[in-house]
């Protein structure tokens, strides 16, 4: 299981690199006109691309972040090893669920 | 007359005695020329405190008995000499780091023994007795890079040193991987999968920051980094190849 979450932390690092850079430059462009909802929603609603880039960037940090947690978690507390895993899993649900409620709110 | 000056000048050195619970106990000894950490613990203990307990063998660097943690860092003390590592003729020896304390400066390494097993370390090999001695080709991609982590000589400075040890104590450690990429890199090896599938395991290879305080502080300038960087590498590309 090690080198499978590894692998997974490993590529979804690179599947997020260039997602979060991109994103990074969206923040910078979205706010030209002030940052309302009805702009965001006009750009993003309806379109199919955005969808599928930022279901990709949840996917991704479903991945990513909850394996960093386990493996900081391992390092820096006492938590027992079942444990450590199941609150990693809880975090991939929420980010998950939180995520694609987001992605499904905008588009 | 500079030498007599020299002879005439003392060292404070302070030595860890007890278990996890003793204290550092001041000594004075005198100052001489090319004195190396270890002489300076056997003098202590032969002329000042016959109770204090330390280990050492070859006194030149081969059998990695002698490890201790000098002025905050973890050193072959038979090689180490005194001018460069004391601060202003004061000299703090402790223990090795990351193990468990037995007496004064001597510690328990069986934790760090048993990392080599669950490395994957024992070596197996394919042919008998009877079979002709294996060819391998020194200049083969896999036997430089086998040859590059041969020397260990597992004096556990490494284990001292790495951070990631001291935080995770399920974690192998640089000498056990170190040990397991000569293994895989070993065209004799009978199971290089599982010696990496162990080395990939809990607490394995995956687990390391790349920090580097192992190659840092390796006494005969070994780069466990650079094996553990390999390992991570054969989770993407597969075993090496003998080319």
């Amino acid at each position: 299981m090690e080198r499978t979450l590894f692998l997974a932390q490993r590529i979804s690092a690179i599947i997020l690199g260039p997602l979060v850079l991109v994103h990074l430059g969206l923040i910078l462009f979205a706010v030209r006109n002030g940052l309302s909802g009805a702009e965001i929603l006009s750009r993003t609603q309806g379109s199919i691309s955005w969808s599928v880039f930022y279901g990709l960037f949840v996917l991704s940090v479903t991945v990513h972040a909850p394996i960093g947690l386990r493996n900081i978690l391992q390092e820096w507390s006492r938590i027992s090893p079942l444990t450590i895993n199941i609150v990693a899993l809880l975090f991939a649900l929420i980010f998950l669920l939180l995520g694609l409620r987001a992605v499904a709110a905008i588009v | 007359m500079n030498k007599i000056k020299r002879e005439t000048q003392e060292l404070t050195v302070r030595v860890w005695r007890g278990k996890e619970d003793g204290k550092l106990v001041t000594y004075q000894v005198m100052s001489r020329e090319n004195q190396t950490i270890l002489d300076i613990i056997t003098e202590i203990q032969r002329f000042q405190e016959p109770g204090l307990a330390y280990r050492f063998a070859c006194r030149v660097g081969v059998c990695g008995s002698c490890a201790m943690t000098v002025n905050g860092r973890p050193r072959w003390t038979c090689r180490t000499h005194v001018k460069k590592v004391s601060h202003e003729g004061v000299l703090t020896i402790e223990p090795l780091r990351n193990l468990p304390r037995i007496k004064d400066l001597v510690c328990d390494l069986a934790p760090f023994i048993d990392t080599w097993q669950r490395a994957g370390a024992p070596f197996s090999g394919t042919k008998t007795r009877n079979d002709a001695p294996a060819l391998v080709d020194p200049e083969s991609s896999t036997r430089r890079a086998a040859e590059a982590g041969l020397q260990c000589i597992n004096c556990a400075v490494c284990y001292s040193a790495c951070d990631v040890v001291s935080w995770n104590r399920n974690y192998i450690g640089p000498a056990g991987l170190n040990r397991a990429w000569t293994l895989i890199n070993d065209i004799r090896h009978s199971d290089r999968k599982q010696t990496f599938d162990q080395a990939f395991g809990d607490g394995g290879c995956g687990s390391c920051h790349s920090h580097g305080n192992c190659t840092r502080h390796c006494p005969i300038e070994l780069n466990p980094s650079e094996s553990i960087a390999g390992l991570k590498r054969v989770a993407f590309k597969g075993l090496p190849k003998d080319v």
